[in-house]
């Protein structure tokens, strides 16, 4: 493997599964060290496409190369270098904490030796030590979560997959994964996220890629994708009359109407954001930064998936 | 299936099973502990006085002497195929333990062969207390009745193979009564195991040599008390040419269902 080429290398990605095709011609590459998240509704594609990448489903059309192997061939070697944490809690209930790490070692033919010293390090790491002999159906679910991240590390690996790693956490334990993640980047590692919470996204990813009904829509970094699709700035007014809704159409300000509710885009605060104050603002108007949640419903639309 | 796909990786996935097994080892010993000696009351107390003796291979035998062979077979049968269905179910469906392993090296044949393995595992370690038990009541000639454990292997992959099939088309755990109740059980209970093949009527006598059980239990009684009715050598054929059969169409099965 070139040491500059990219860590994924994904080529016109398509994954059908009988007549429904759920991933169509998607390709991107990761680069090294890079924080890559992969964003869509539900139904988007992106477990399909995560499961492509450690060849666990096999590709219907396209090419997926990761460490510069081809994941049909490499698969093994690929997977020896990866750690994948998985959506759903696939830690092992008839283990204990410590023994789900030093049993998974074995699955990556890690001598004992190393696997006992690497189990450690890791139970420390993510503060888990205290808990090492508890059973996994007692943990709580963030340390559940810490310890499939764990898991996923025992191999030392060069890449990590995480789907969804944060969903149903409270906020504490939540910041707790962010910041290890923060630490594992800088570590030099590479990570691809999904998850559904674009602020831990925006603030984790050097670029995303937003993908939905199996395409990809965009990619980009979070910055540039807010001030591409929906302006620095965002002024949302409640009960707004038809003289503003006549003013931003005759205008061509990009918006968005809603029940209730208009949502104008806007990179010109100042001077767009005191005619709308001083003119339009019958109840209530909340003017605030674009964001990736922005972005994300203005791609995908706001109806519901399933 | 590539011959890479299948590396001594299975081990690490079998020691797993190990560990688990360790840790209630004095439950785990129990069942096979207790059960003959359930059988063997039953039997030998209850029912050898109505029966008398009977006559296998040429040869008169107490009602007693007669099952105890049978009961380190059905042993054998029932632990593997119990391991491969249920217990491999609930690692695959409800803990989702294949997901995880599928995300490391090991491929889906090495996760399957290991449970399989373990199953037949499983036999070996029941079939040697019970080995014991028997051999306390005297049921057991020696040094030939030691063969029972490379038997006991040998039925468990042929059992524990049928089973890992069944886990790969059943849509819920609650379907394994049938092959439960309708494959297991009629196996258990007319392949010579509690009354000689020969007293069945001619039709049943040729059903007979197509279950994998009636050769296990036959062979059980050569290596256990020097006699047997059925060819060896074609009993053994039949057995692994069985395990090996179902054991491709374990990993079909498996690769089907768990592979999207």
């Amino acid at each position: 493997m070139k040491s500059d080429g990219p860590v994924i290398e994904a080529t016109g990605l398509g994954k059908k599964f009988g007549s429904f095709t759920a991933v169509d011609n998607v390709s991107f590459q990761v680069k090294k060290g890079e924080f890559f998240g992969l964003l869509g509704p539900n139904g988007a594609g992106k477990t399909s496409v995560i499961r492509m990448m450690y060849g666990f489903s096999p590709l219907s059309s396209g090419r997926m190369k990761v460490f510069g192997l081809d994941i049909e061939t490499g698969w093994r070697e690929i997977r020896s270098r990866m750690g994948v944490c998985q959506q759903e809690n696939t830690l092992d209930p008839d283990l204990t904490v410590e023994q789900n790490l030093l049993v998974f070692a074995g699955y990556y033919r890690m001598p004992r030796k190393k696997a006992a010293e690497r189990t450690r390090e890791l139970l420390d790491f993510f503060a888990l030590n205290h808990r090492k002999n508890a059973q996994v159906s007692q943990l709580s679910g963030g340390m559940a979560r810490r310890l499939m991240l764990a898991r996923a590390l025992i191999n030392e690996p060069g890449l990590i997959i995480l789907d969804e790693p944060t969903t149903g956490l409270d906020p504490q334990s939540r910041h707790q994964v962010w910041d290890k993640l923060r630490d594992l980047q800088a570590r030099g590692l590479t990570l691809v996220l999904t998850t559904h919470y674009m602020e831990e996204a925006a603030s984790l990813c050097h670029r995303i890629l937003i993908m939905d009904h199996g395409r990809i829509l965009v990619q980009g970094s979070p910055e540039g994708l807010i001030s591409e699709f929906a302006g620095t700035s965002v002024i949302e007014v409640e009960n707004p009359g038809p003289d503003l809704k006549g003013f931003v159409e005759q205008r061509g300000i990009s918006h968005e109407e809603l029940a209730g509710r208009l949502i104008i885009y806007t990179d010109d605060l100042n001077g767009l954001g005191r005619v709308i104050r001083q003119e339009f603002c019958p109840e209530k108007c909340l003017f605030r930064s674009g964001t990736l949640e922005d972005v994300f419903l203005r791609l995908t639309g706001r109806e519901l998936r399933e | 299936m590539k011959r890479s796909d299948l590396t001594f990786l299975f081990l690490p996935v079998w020691k797993r099973n190990l560990i688990v097994y360790r840790r209630i080892w004095k439950v785990n010993f129990m069942v096979p502990l207790l059960e003959p000696l359930f059988y063997l009351a039953a039997f030998g107390i209850g029912l050898s006085g109505l029966i008398g003796d009977v006559v296998y291979a040429g040869q008169e035998l107490s009602y007693i002497r007669f099952i105890a062979p049978a009961l380190l077979a059905t042993a054998m049968m029932f632990n593997a195929f119990f391991e491969t269905t249920y217990a491999s179910f609930v690692r695959m469906y409800y803990q989702k333990t294949f997901d995880a392993m599928l995300a490391t090296p090991l491929s889906l044949e090495e996760v399957i062969t290991a449970e399989i393995v373990w199953g037949a595992t499983k036999s070996m370690l029941a079939a040697a207390i019970i080995l014991g038990v028997i051999s306390a009541f005297g049921y057991a000639a020696y040094p030939w009745a030691l063969l029972v454990i490379p038997l006991a292997f040998l039925g468990g992959m042929v059992f524990g193979s049928a089973g890992m099939f069944f886990t790969g088309i059943t849509p819920s755990i609650d379907m394994f009564n049938l092959p439960f109740f309708l494959l297991v059980t009629p196996l258990f209970l007319f392949s010579g195991t509690f009354f000689p093949v020969s007293s069945l009527p001619a039709w049943g006598q040729y059903l007979a040599q197509v279950s994998p059980l009636y050769h296990l239990v036959e062979l059980t009684r050569l290596v256990t008390m020097g006699r047997m009715e059925s060819d060896p050598l074609l009993s053994l054929s039949y057995l692994a040419l069985f395990a090996v059969f179902f054991y491709f169409l374990s990993i079909r099965s498996m690769r089907k269902r768990l592979i999207k």
